[in-house]
């Protein structure tokens, strides 16, 4: 008797330890390479490294890949989150369809079987751009913080689902604040929430705030475009800096060394006219350093002045230490949307180096101060001109990686691709003769021939921004990239493969066709020293591990 | 910059080209073009004519109006009308009406019809005989499958356009109905319409209209074929028989439901 009483707590054991508490100090999150079964923020560390330190799946191994569980959600929107798993237990929410809701999940990180559910409807009032989506949530304690399509913050407690608070965080009385949303998964520093609000091309005013973790009051607030008596307002002509843009999509980074939380800014408004905002349009299309403690701008770095064909920096912000001339130096990688690749210090904001990746016709090289160069006549004509890359991107959300093992920095892109820039009308489509361009759920076919557009993933080298290797995809892709201390490298594309490439060499090692098309950045951990791997496709999300 | 040189001329070749309708998404697309395409012949061209050059002092497919200025002058003209002439307000959506006028900016301009106007039961007895048009297309449910069905050509292509397809066919052709080539590693040649293209395989309908699909990994070589497999009908037919076909082409605007 004693003796199947003591195999039954025995059984209890895996179970208990699943739900043993998560409460996940900030100490946690800035050192999550203490915890490698874990992966407690949107690109794995505050650094954004979407580097992994485990090693169970190896080159060698990984064709031994298998399906251990899925998780279907209601809504068919594309899914774009990165889960976060804490201690055994996943956590990950979908996007709301039109009048519908969001899922929000804790999942058994083994079995895939769900702890809760939590269903969220925002306002129907809710307007973005470009997709009902959200790409993760944050936690904090044993909280979990989701920003949300009509512009909330909401709270969540981690072991029942149920909402702490929720504040709207573009305040009623805000001018044109049914326009805002928050897409990304927030970003905590210390006791903070920090968040930035998209919009961008719908014509707000963004900015960036932080909130208090326990209350959702909001405490500190920076406009990424200076208001009327600010430093650099006089760089937008008239009014426009009003509804000027600049919205804020995607995840921030954070260096405790300087204290300061790093985010991407889009395209100025309206996106492809700028004859009523002439002028760099500051701080559009900028990387902003901001003390995390005021919000206070530190540095920023602009990267595609006086943007007229939607070039927004919102790409997530890779933070990585270095050799450089001899010594190591703490820099922040960028591969951007306009087609350049940068090297910048991310202590002062200084410019090192600054390259194509892909082919670009609207620049030729740099100032001294790291400013592009225009050619003279790339711009929006009456006639129609071509601007490489498209005005969808050299690059766009899906996060990138870099491997403190091999040194190099791997960016998912498209190749070859262009848009016809028309002053004063909307943008023309070329290069994506079939593109579903912001991304499906479902497959599409695709005919494309190489030179009308591919997609790719690229290693880049941090010190020359040189190409080392290429893997090719047939269409594009919006597929984040994942590696491991195992030199394993997973991502996918719209074509719906989910593939691991040898990170050293970009070979094939593995691939696996899941239906639908990859929007997610994959994510790695483990749970009882089993190794699982994560990627959403379609509107589902797939966990594989190796068979035994 | 000179090798940026051919890809612009594919990519602006490739502005053209058409595909499956998608989700509208913030910029125009070549599937806005289309859509938009669609809606211009289904409505404007009633008035406007195939080509938007049978209203006087209007060439719409060359960018010649009345009164618009700009895109959003004409998206205007589109929804709410201009009161006091023969243009009428429409229910269209303002995407929609971005939509048409991103095909109207798209036609090539300058690119006219040649071959007058025909009649569409000569054109019919053509394409069903002397052109024998149906040993490749379909039309509502008759005919073969290798060429494009051309159901609903009427909806798709100008009049300009479906010239241009039969007196030379490779001049352009739709991304939808490229030709593709596969050859095994015995030795084994397979062509047909390609259907769908990923990384590592080939989906086609072959030449005996057998659905295939191939990995490449055990492909010899693959690849496009770059000349249209319809032959020119450039010296088979005179120009009242081209023109009577045509006119029979713009005619399908799909099956009609009874």
């Amino acid at each position: 008797m004693i003796r199947r009483a003591m195999l039954a707590l025995l059984c209890l054991v895996p179970a208990a330890a699943l739900v043993r508490a998560q409460q996940v100090s900030f100490d946690r999150l800035l050192h999550p390479e203490k915890e490698p079964q874990n992966w407690t923020s949107y690109s794995g560390s505050l650094f954004n490294q979407r580097f992994s330190p485990l090693t169970q799946i190896t080159t060698a191994n990984v064709k031994n890949l298998d399906l251990q569980w899925v998780w279907q959600s209601k809504s068919l929107e594309k899914f774009e989150a990165t889960a976060l798993v804490v201690d055994g237990v996943l956590y990950t929410l979908q996007g709301p369809p039109v009048q519908g809701v969001y899922e929000v999940v804790a999942l058994d990180a083994v079995t895939g079987r769900p702890f809760w559910t939590l269903e969220y409807k925002p306002q129907l009032a809710a307007r973005t751009c470009c997709g009902r989506v959200s790409r993760g949530l944050a936690i904090l304690g044993d909280t979990l913080y989701m920003g949300t399509i009509d512009a909330h913050l909401v709270a969540i407690d981690a072991k029942t689902g149920k909402i702490v608070w929720d504040v709207a965080a573009a305040k009623l009385g805000e001018k044109v604040t049914e326009k805002y949303a928050i897409t990304h998964a927030p970003v905590v520093v210390k006791d903070k929430i920090i968040v930035g609000m998209a919009g961008g091309d719908l014509g707000v005013r963004a900015y960036i705030s932080a909130f208090d973790s326990k209350d959702g009051r909001e405490l500190w607030r920076f406009y990424t475009i200076p208001g009327k008596g600010e430093p650099g307002n006089e760089t937008w002509s008239g009014n426009s800096w009003e509804t000027g843009g600049a919205g804020v999509w995607n995840s921030g980074a954070y260096d405790a060394e300087t204290n300061l939380v790093y985010f991407g800014t889009g395209n100025p408004a309206p996106d492809w006219d700028g004859r009523e905002r002439l002028g760099d349009n500051l701080y559009s299309d900028s990387v902003v350093a901001l003390d995390a403690d005021t919000g206070k701008l530190r540095w920023h770095y602009q990267f595609t002045p006086h943007d007229e064909v939607d070039y927004d920096s919102t790409q997530v912000p890779v933070l990585a230490d270095i050799p450089w001339q001899g010594k190591l130096r703490k820099v922040m990688l960028w591969a951007n949307r306009n087609g350049l690749a940068y090297v910048i210090d991310r202590t002062s904001g200084e410019f090192l180096l600054g390259k194509p990746y892909v082919k670009v016709n609207w620049m030729d090289g740099f100032d001294p101060k790291g400013r592009p160069i225009r050619i003279p006549g790339q711009i929006p004509t009456p006639q129609g001109t071509l601007i490489m890359p498209t005005v969808l991107g050299a690059t766009n959300w899906a996060p990138p990686s870099y491997s403190p093992r091999t040194g190099l920095f791997y960016v998912s892109l498209w190749e070859n691709t262009g848009t016809v820039a028309v002053e004063g009308g909307r943008p023309r489509a070329a290069g994506i003769p079939n593109g579903t361009p912001m991304g499906q759920a479902t497959l599409t076919p695709n005919f494309k021939k190489e030179e009308e557009g591919y997609g790719a993933i690229r290693a880049l080298d941090p010190k020359t921004l040189d190409k080392k290797w290429e893997f090719k995809m047939n269409d594009i892709t919006w597929g984040g990239v994942l590696t491991t201390a195992s030199d394993v490298l997973f991502s996918g594309g719209k074509e719906g493969y989910f593939f691991a490439l040898d990170a050293r060499s970009g070979d094939l090692l593995w691939k696996v066709p899941l239906g639908g098309q990859v929007n997610s950045g994959p994510m790695t951990y483990s749970v009882n020293g089993k190794q699982y791997v994560t990627v959403a496709a379609g509107s589902s999300l797939f966990a594989f591990a190796l068979r035994p | 910059m000179r090798a940026l040189t051919t890809s612009v001329l594919v990519l602006l070749a490739a502005l053209l080209a058409g595909g499956p309708v998608a989700a509208r998404p913030q910029h125009d697309t070549a599937a806005d073009i289309d859509d938009g395409g669609r809606v211009f012949r289904d409505t404007c061209a009633n008035c406007h004519g195939p080509d938007g050059d049978e209203v006087a002092g209007i060439d719409l497919g060359r960018g010649v109006f009345r009164r618009a200025k700009t895109d959003q002058d004409l998206v205007q003209i589109i929804r709410e009308g201009i009161p006091g002439t023969a243009m009428p307000a429409s229910n269209f959506a303002a995407a929609q009406a971005e939509q048409i006028v991103a095909y109207l900016r798209s036609v090539a301009a300058g690119k006219r019809s040649a071959s007058g106007l025909g009649v569409i039961d000569r054109g019919r007895a053509v394409f069903d005989g002397k052109g024998a048009c149906a040993t490749c297309h379909r039309v509502n449910a008759s005919g073969a499958r290798l060429g494009p069905d051309l159901s609903n050509i009427g909806q798709l292509r100008r009049a300009v356009e479906l010239e241009t397809s039969i007196v030379n066919p490779s001049a352009e052709v739709l991304a939808t109905n490229r030709t593709y080539r596969v050859i095994s590693k015995d030795g084994t040649t397979t062509t047909g319409r390609l259907l769908n293209l990923d990384s590592f395989t080939v989906q086609m309908l072959d030449s005996k209209e057998q659905l295939r699909s191939f990995e490449k990994s055990t492909l010899r070589s693959y690849g496009f074929v770059d000349q249209s497999p319809m032959p020119s009908y450039k010296d088979k037919l005179n120009a009242q028989e081209l023109a009577d076909v045509v006119s029979y082409l713009v005619s399908l605007k799909g099956r009609v439901t009874p």
